[in-house]
């Protein structure tokens, strides 16, 4: 690519990366609360401000609810705001998540995903995002640091779109990105304040009909946040739907834009496909379970088999068409679920996919791993013992148990 | 220190109202009063940000508005959050010069309930952060929006329906929590208390709450005959026996100083004008019930907490 800005590469957590690109992304406001996997964040980003590195106003608030509220309220105010949580702190925004994007607020806030309680557990899962997948937050997940850093500086374009003015969450899984140190290309701090610029408002009509930026502004007052009764509610909620729907066309925009300054591309910034154009069999997941897929992927080309990988990069929008068309000649699907819906059949990224395709003009087996809850690791072999199952599928034209658990003890 | 603001009843008349009528307040609503007397205090660019409650049901009806200010309701529990965010985010465009505001001033308003007890952590968070903001609490003494539910603001013997008069329990079994007190503890610049029949005290309080570099804490006795079982047409006179019975003395403590407010000082002067609660308590049908022989006594229990109370507010006040 041709108009790729030199770079420098920082040894940087996940967390440090997302510290990074705030710092560069002109934030306005940073509210957050300390919560085990995501506090480096929190911690670098207060030695930015400690340093003068940043001009940021940063609300070290009592709980999330506040510093998710306080986000939600300076983004009101006009102002470009970010926040941070995992697990149990994402659960107490749960009410404010609602609330901000019902405001349409853009807030960004970064999830180091964790394992809800109880028991309580502070590693790894996605249990925190998934129970929070109505809630009208844009969901990026990244598959690596560098990910991280890129989902960041790009999330903020996104939410902000006139069209979309929605919050997004880049989530990173909780220490195997959160706490693992990876080389990461940082660009240039012109060039992200360039790419991120200043916010810009919608001009709406105030209650005594002038043109007014859509925000607190004693200029023009305008009413945020009012009560809506059965006879305008409904209209609201319509049109979060249809900017969630205008999300799946600004992502991919803001992606290509930001790719041609990187020279980083991530699918089309929905789905990243990887061996999947001829693939027989192939995997689906979120996050950096992807790169162990990739590694199984590569030694069972180099064997012959026909493997593939789909990475839901945005699960929020979900990009249906996207899904269908990059399964299309695929003949069997192992979905894998780092979350559970307890009751429910199979978990929610399997029961998103397997929706989606019972619209596919052919259907491949669909099976579901429920993998690495708690933090627990999986292996490559574990992976390929999923590809081997696919294959088995295949030879059989049989699916035993639509819904098996990965390393589990039974 | 800048002089302080005076103003004459034509100033407030002439002035324009910025909580405006059309408001679905109930008939005789001490809250809807106490929200225009503190938007006559504003001294220019003002965002309001509202708790959920009464206040902000009736005025934010979609697709209409009472209020002639940039106004805010996110949720319950963090009227002073949402302050705190406002705040922020004014102080650092203003600085980036994304505003052209020199300043603008924040107030958060929130009933007993979104004060005393689902909004009291948010409260304390952001006035131990120092937040430059006025929180205004109306205090109607229940959940009066849900339907007169008990709250830490609710007095000793009052009955509402999740503490109802019954034949066995006299109302409410506990003690109004000493809010006012409570944030005084945080060493905050200015904490005060008002009630609508001293209005003149109340715009004034409210003035000088905003006008105090930091936080500021204005507590307002705010009657409900809906929820009071009163006659609407003596909200505002309910409001002066409450201070004529120190069932709620009006104070103000500036930097912690406590000192008592004109209205009240009267009765630490001539205790003898100072009214038995009992005349405050029986024009109440919330408070019936202790007007029969098996909960006189409460009468009794809350006149003594009053006394209690007032008599330590005096020391308080370097008074006694």
């Amino acid at each position: 690519m041709k108009s790729v800005v030199k770079q420098e590469v920082l040894a940087l957590s996940g967390d440090e990366a997302v510290a990074y690109a705030v710092k560069q992304s002109d934030v306005d406001v940073v509210a957050a609360y300390p919560i085990t996997p995501q506090t480096i964040i929190v911690e670098r980003f207060s030695e930015y401000v400690a340093n003068g590195e940043v001009e940021t106003e940063f609300v070290c608030t009592e709980s999330e609810h506040s510093a998710l509220t306080a986000c939600l309220a300076a983004s009101v105010a006009g102002a470009r705001t970010f926040t941070a949580s995992a697990s149990a702190g994402l659960a107490l925004m749960h009410e404010m998540l609602f609330v901000t994007s019902g405001s349409r607020a853009p807030v960004v806030m970064a999830i180091a995903n964790r394992a809800l309680s109880a028991p309580i557990n502070i590693h790894g899962d996605q249990s925190d995002t998934m129970a929070e997948r109505d809630s009208g937050w844009i969901q990026i997940y990244a598959e690596n640091a560098q990910e991280v850093y890129d989902s960041i500086i790009q999330a903020f374009r996104i939410a902000e779109n006139p069209e979309v003015l929605l919050p997004v969450i880049v989530g990173l899984d909780g220490f195997t990105l959160s706490h693992s140190l990876e080389n990461v290309n940082v660009l240039p701090d012109d060039v992200v304040k360039k790419f991120v610029g200043v916010r810009q408002f919608p001009e709406v009509l105030t209650h005594e009909g002038k043109k007014a930026p859509f925000k607190l502004d004693p200029e023009y007052p305008m009413t945020m946040g009012p009560m809506a009764f059965p006879n305008y509610y409904f209209e609201f909620k319509r049109q979060q739907e249809e900017a969630m729907k205008n999300a799946l066309k600004i992502i991919p925009q803001v992606h290509d834009e930001y790719a041609k300054i990187s020279g980083r591309r991530y699918g089309d910034g929905l789905l990243d496909l990887y061996s999947l154009e001829d693939a027989e069999i192939a995997i689906i997941c979120l996050g950096s379970t992807a790169g162990t897929v990739k590694t199984v992927v590569d030694e069972l080309r180099v064997d012959g088999v026909k493997a593939g990988l789909l990475r839901i990069r945005t699960f929020r929008p979900l990009p249906v068409e996207g899904i269908i068309d990059a399964l299309k000649n695929v003949k069997a699907v192992a979905v894998m679920d780092k979350s559970m819906s307890f009751g429910g059949h199979g978990g929610q990224v399997f029961q998103e996919v397997r929706h989606a395709l019972y619209d596919a003009p052919r259907h491949p087996y669909v099976v579901n791993y429920i993998y690495g809850l708690g933090g627990r690791d999986t292996s490559p072999s574990q992976i390929r013992k999923i590809y081997e199952e696919l294959q088995k599928i295949l030879q059989t034209k049989h699916v035993e148990n639509p819904i098996r658990y990965v390393g589990l003890r039974e | 220190m800048q002089s302080e603001w005076k103003f004459t009843a034509k100033d407030i008349a002439e002035k324009p109202d910025l909580f405006t009528s059309g408001h679905r307040a109930c008939a005789g609503c001490a809250p809807a009063t106490v929200m225009r007397l503190i938007m006559k205090a504003v001294r220019g660019p003002t965002i309001v940000t509202n708790a959920t409650g009464c206040m902000e049901v009736v005025s934010s009806i979609y697709p209409y508005t009472s209020w002639a200010v940039p106004w805010l309701h996110t949720a319950f529990e963090n009227a002073a959050a949402n302050a705190s965010g406002i705040e922020a985010a004014i102080k650092i465009m203003k600085k980036k010069g994304r505003i052209k505001h020199e300043h603008v001033d924040v107030i958060a308003i929130a009933g007993d309930g979104g004060t005393y007890d689902i909004g009291i952590q948010a409260l304390s968070g952001a006035v131990e952060r120092g937040h430059d903001f006025l929180f205004v609490l109306y205090d109607n003494e229940a959940y009066m929006n849900t339907g007169i539910q008990r709250s830490g603001g609710t007095p000793l013997g009052a009955s509402t329906t999740t503490s109802p008069a019954g034949t066995v329990l006299p109302g409410k079994l506990e003690y109004k929590k000493p809010i006012a007190d409570i944030m005084v503890a945080h060493e905050m610049p200015y904490v005060a208390t008002a009630a609508p029949y001293y209005w003149r005290d109340l715009i004034q309080k409210a003035r000088r709450g905003l006008e105090v570099n930091g936080p500021a804490f204005l507590h307002v006795f705010a009657p409900c005959p809906r929820g009071w079982r009163s006659d609407p047409s003596k909200s505002i006179e309910l409001s002066r026996l409450a201070v004529e019975t120190c069932v709620f003395p009006l104070w103000e403590a500036v930097n912690g100083k406590y000192q008592l407010s004109p209205p009240s000082k009267v009765f630490a002067s001539n205790p003898q004008k100072k009214k038995p609660v009992k005349e405050y308590l029986q024009v109440q049908g919330r408070f019936r019930h202790l007007f029969t022989p098996k909960f006189e006594k409460i009468v009794d229990e809350i006149q003594r907490i009053t006394d209690e109370r007032w008599n330590r507010l005096l020391k308080k006040c370097e008074m006694s």
